[in-house]
């Protein structure tokens, strides 16, 4: 498991001035599910094509499986990538384009015969072996492409936003289809991603790029619970910020200034000293309402004032207005009628323990 | 909106029929039994059977065939090969080719015609079936090269990646995807071409010499030595074969048409 | 750590030399440009005693085509080649606007309507107009046999049999182009004009016909540049009396076999067209749109 299978060596790519791809270093381990997550332009899907082959890297270097793979055509890399748009040959049946990569490599037309249909069986497509892609589902097309990129065993499958031309509850039962196959076929895959849920659903761990630049990498609950950066902490999730000076730093904890709000206590980080400035990070899910000031158990806690209240069925959002002015947001999961619900206006207390928050060092 | 619909529709159907009644007159009257009058004088089939007696007139369909032929053929090998090479080159120089592609189809055809016929009495090549044939494929070349390029440019160079992705060579993938994709495109300017050779009058004017009488040359001096039933009988013969040709390219491109 | 002092251009894969293209541009160059190059040397050359071409520089080919029997000619043909784009313009717009709103089933059938004439044979369908429109023909003897007439009407071989000729001849190159700007039209910005109180015309004058400019150019132009350049419509349907440039270089090739000034002629006639072609694409339009009429 821990054998590499991309290593990604200081990859540098301009398009233009600009970098695309900023000096970026980052192993993918063998049957691993790794995403690359980030906003567009953020330089994932750069990343990928240059795993891929399509383009050249202007410095560093792209190892698979222990080959470098500078100078290597598309056509000779031991991967194979599931387009965004899927790029199925509209000309050739679901079997033609299935067994495209075999025949390109020259495996036999039994084998071929046998490996295509255990791949349709897989995804549950026998019966559209003679279909044209336009003759088929956008779910389907989508299985096509992933199969037609298995079937081929590379050491690695690329997929680039394979989920983004579907429709929300499709998107939803294909990212466990995704995995369940992953796992099943034990294949590495690198997946590429602009949808924070689908990396955190999927991947054994995720790198997040931003600007060219690899944020932080991780596994997803890494990601969510202690991220590296404010960029990563507001990208993946929602969540409220405060930025602040450290007057004390005691132990593991540590107690955080900012301008109009009772002092804060919260967890210390590395990097962080007295004096020091330093973001608050909270998740909105973490934070607990309350009509009065009672500390059963939380160490820090703030006034504020509801704003807005929005009942979605599995939880209660409100917005809250705290004395410094800035608007917090937090959610209530849904307790049953018997659970006490605010409204715009209402005088609430937030509260939240020491190990909820996330300090950032600056 | 129903009103306006209704005269739009009105001068649709005119349109129509200025465009087809002359088509259609000429037609019924390859079948009056009057040589002279424009008056219905009967049912006869005299006019088609002086046309297939006619051994000058059977001859200009040979030549209008070979040269139809090998012209379509030289400019679908050379425009196919242009339009797919052109790929390689920088954005600039694809615009400059355009823009070379573009010329001969708005030059008027009637300069195309003389400067070939400058070019070939310069050179001392006898005016012939060839340097007819010649001055065919100059002009059917760009026709070819616009057609297939413009399904060049519709296809996803996603296509091509997934394929070399797949492991093809650049060969394979040209052999294996780009070219079937192109497929309806080439047979439209094969069509396309050979149409147009077919029809040519002016190119062939100037750049024939003797013996090198094509169809739409004997039909002008046909017309030159006046107005005859044998000539709307030609006319006839011609207007369905045409729309023969265009219901072949049709049906092909429908059919093939991803 | 490497660090690049400039930033290094993405450097694609060196392409291949395009050698797919190499034969076609040669069959271009030596059947196409160097004739072209040709004509216009040879109309800066002087007249052979007997035909042909003497070559010492001149320049009175060119001060000859400004003779006023030519001029006669030239703003002739202008002339014709303006009525025959603006009528084309006027009967072929409504037209393409009825097809492109069609539903898109009838829009086929249509289309294959438009384009079946152009796709025949232009001699033929001239000579349909001379056995109907000629003193004996078929116009004239059913107006006479009607009584709308006594004696027959001279049509043929006047402009406006020429006239007739080239509409009939032209009309499709306008449609085509035309159906193609109106088709990619959205409809709901002919509503949402509608919606602002834009009545029938104002929606015509500011929301349709500026956004298919480019369709109209290109229309103009396919049915221009060949009525300027027109011979057969003008040898048959028009006489002695009634030539048109193209007419006129026949003539000077190969009748009077004055090859220089032959060429000057119709160096001036491109240049006109060139002309007109530069100013479409200086207008915004663009070389896929006259292609589009393939």
């Amino acid at each position: 498991m821990d054998e590499p299978s991309v290593d990604i060596r200081d990859l540098v790519k301009y398009h233009g001035a600009t970098p695309a791809v900023d000096h970026c270093s980052l192993t993918v381990r063998k049957g691993e599910f790794f995403s690359l997550l980030g906003p567009s332009g953020s330089g994932k899907t750069s990343t990928l094509r240059l795993v891929a082959g399509f383009e050249q890297p202007d410095h560093g270097e792209i190892v698979i499986e222990g080959r470098s793979m500078n100078g290597v055509p598309p056509n000779r890399r031991p991967v194979n990538l599931v387009f965004q748009n899927y790029a199925l040959f509209p000309h050739l049946t679901v079997f033609g384009n299935i067994a495209f990569g075999l025949e390109m490599r020259g495996v036999s037309k039994v084998e071929i015969a046998s490996r295509v249909q255990a791949a349709l069986e897989m995804v549950k497509l026998a019966d559209r072996r003679d279909r044209l892609p336009a003759e088929l589902s956008g779910g389907e097309q989508q299985r096509v492409a992933l199969v037609r990129a298995l079937v081929n065993r590379p050491a690695v499958v690329l997929l680039d936003e394979p989920l983004g031309a579907l429709d929300q509850q499709l998107r939803l039962d294909m990212q466990v289809e995704l995995k369940a196959i992953q796992v099943d076929v034990g294949l590495t895959f690198l997946y590429v991603t602009h949808h924070q849920e689908e990396a955190l659903t999927m991947s054994d761990r995720v790198a997040v790029m931003h600007r060219g630049r690899i944020l932080q990498v991780g596994s997803p609950q890494e990601i969510y619970e202690s991220p590296a950066s404010l960029f990563v902490a507001q990208f993946i999730g929602l969540s409220n910020s405060v930025p602040g000076r450290v007057i004390e730093v005691h132990g593991t904890q540590c107690t955080l200034r900012a301008p109009d709000l009772p002092d804060l206590h919260a967890p210390r980080s590395a990097n962080v000293r007295e004096g020091s400035r330093a973001t608050l990070v909270l998740r909105p899910e973490r934070l607990h309402l309350a009509q009065e000031r009672r500390l059963n158990g939380f160490e820090n806690a703030i006034p504020a004032r509801i704003e807005k209240a929005v009942y979605n069925g599995s939880e209660m959002q409100y917005w809250a207005r705290l004395p410094d002015q800035e608007q917090w947001k937090v959610r209530v999961p849904n307790g049953g009628v018997d659970q006490k619900r605010f409204q715009a206006g209402d005088a609430v207390c937030l509260q939240w323990s020491v190990m909820d928050g996330v300090t950032l060092a600056e | 909106m129903i009103r306006r619909g209704g005269w739009l529709f009105g001068l649709s159907v005119a349109n129509l029929v200025f465009l087809y009644v002359p088509i259609a007159i000429l037609i019924v009257f390859s079948f009056n039994a009057s040589r002279l009058s424009a008056g219905w004088t009967g049912f006869t089939l005299q006019w088609y059977r002086e046309l297939i007696m006619d051994q000058a007139l059977l001859a200009s369909v040979q030549n209008s065939v070979i040269v139809a032929l090998v012209s379509t053929l030289i400019a679908t090998v050379l425009g196919v090969a242009a339009a797919v090479g052109m790929e390689r080159l920088s954005i600039r120089a694809q615009r400059w080719v355009e823009a070379g592609v573009i010329l001969p189809l708005v030059v008027p055809e009637i300069m195309l015609g003389v400067a070939l016929m400058l070019f070939f009495v310069t050179i001392k090549w006898p005016l012939s079936l060839m340097t007819v044939t010649i001055g065919h494929a100059a002009f059917n070349l760009p026709v070819v090269m616009v057609i297939v390029r413009a399904r060049l440019r519709r296809l996803d160079p996603r296509l091509e990646e997934a394929a070399s992705d797949l492991g093809a060579t650049r060969w394979q993938a040209f052999r294996r995807v780009t070219l079937p994709l192109l497929t309806p495109a080439v047979i439209g300017g094969v069509l396309m071409a050979f149409t147009i050779s077919l029809d040519d009058f002016i190119v062939t004017f100037f750049t024939g010499g003797p013996g090198s009488t094509t169809l739409p040359l004997k039909v002008y001096s046909m017309i030159k030595a006046g107005v005859s039933p044998v000539v709307n009988a030609v006319s006839a013969v011609l207007l369905v074969l045409s729309m023969a040709l265009i219901g072949l390219s049709m049906a092909v491109q429908r059919k093939r048409d991803y | 750590m490497l660090y690049f002092t400039r930033p290094s251009p993405s450097a694609p894969r060196p392409a291949p030399f395009p050698w797919p293209l190499a034969p076609a541009v040669i069959w271009m160059l030596v059947f196409f440009f160097i004739p072209l190059l040709l004509v216009l040397a040879i109309s800066f050359a002087s007249r052979g005693i007997y035909g042909g071409v003497r070559w010492a520089f001149t320049l009175s080919n060119y001060a000859l085509i400004v003779d006023p029997l030519y001029l006669r000619i030239y703003l002739r043909s202008f002339l014709l080649a303006v009525a025959t784009t603006g009528l084309c313009l006027v009967l072929g717009f409504p037209w393409a606007y009825f097809i492109a709103r069609c539903p898109v089933r009838w829009q086929g059938v249509w289309l294959l309507l438009v384009i079946i004439p152009f796709w025949t044979n232009f001699l033929v369908r001239t000579y349909a107009w001379m056995f109907i429109l000629r003193t004996e023909g078929l116009m004239n003897t059913i107006l006479m046999q009607i009584g709308l007439i006594e004696s027959p009407i001279e049509i043929l071989y006047t402009n406006a049999a020429i006239l007739i000729g080239l509409v009939y001849g032209y009309l499709p190159f306008m449609v085509l182009p035309l159906y193609a700007a109106l088709a990619r039209l959205d409809l709901s910005l002919i509503e949402a004009a509608q919606d602002l109180y834009a009545g029938g015309w104002s929606v015509l004058q500011r929301v349709i016909l500026p956004l298919t400019r480019p369709g109209i150019v290109a229309g103009c132009l396919l049915v221009f540049i060949p009525s300027v350049g027109a011979f057969i419509t003008p040898d048959l349907l028009g006489g002695a009396r009634t030539m048109m440039v193209g007419n006129l270089i026949q003539h000077e090739y190969l009748v009077i076999r004055d090859w220089p000034l032959g060429s000057a002629i119709s160096f001036a006639l491109m240049a006109l067209v060139l002309a007109g072609t530069l100013a479409y694409i200086r207008s915004g339009g663009t070389l896929q749109g006259l292609e589009e009429r393939r």
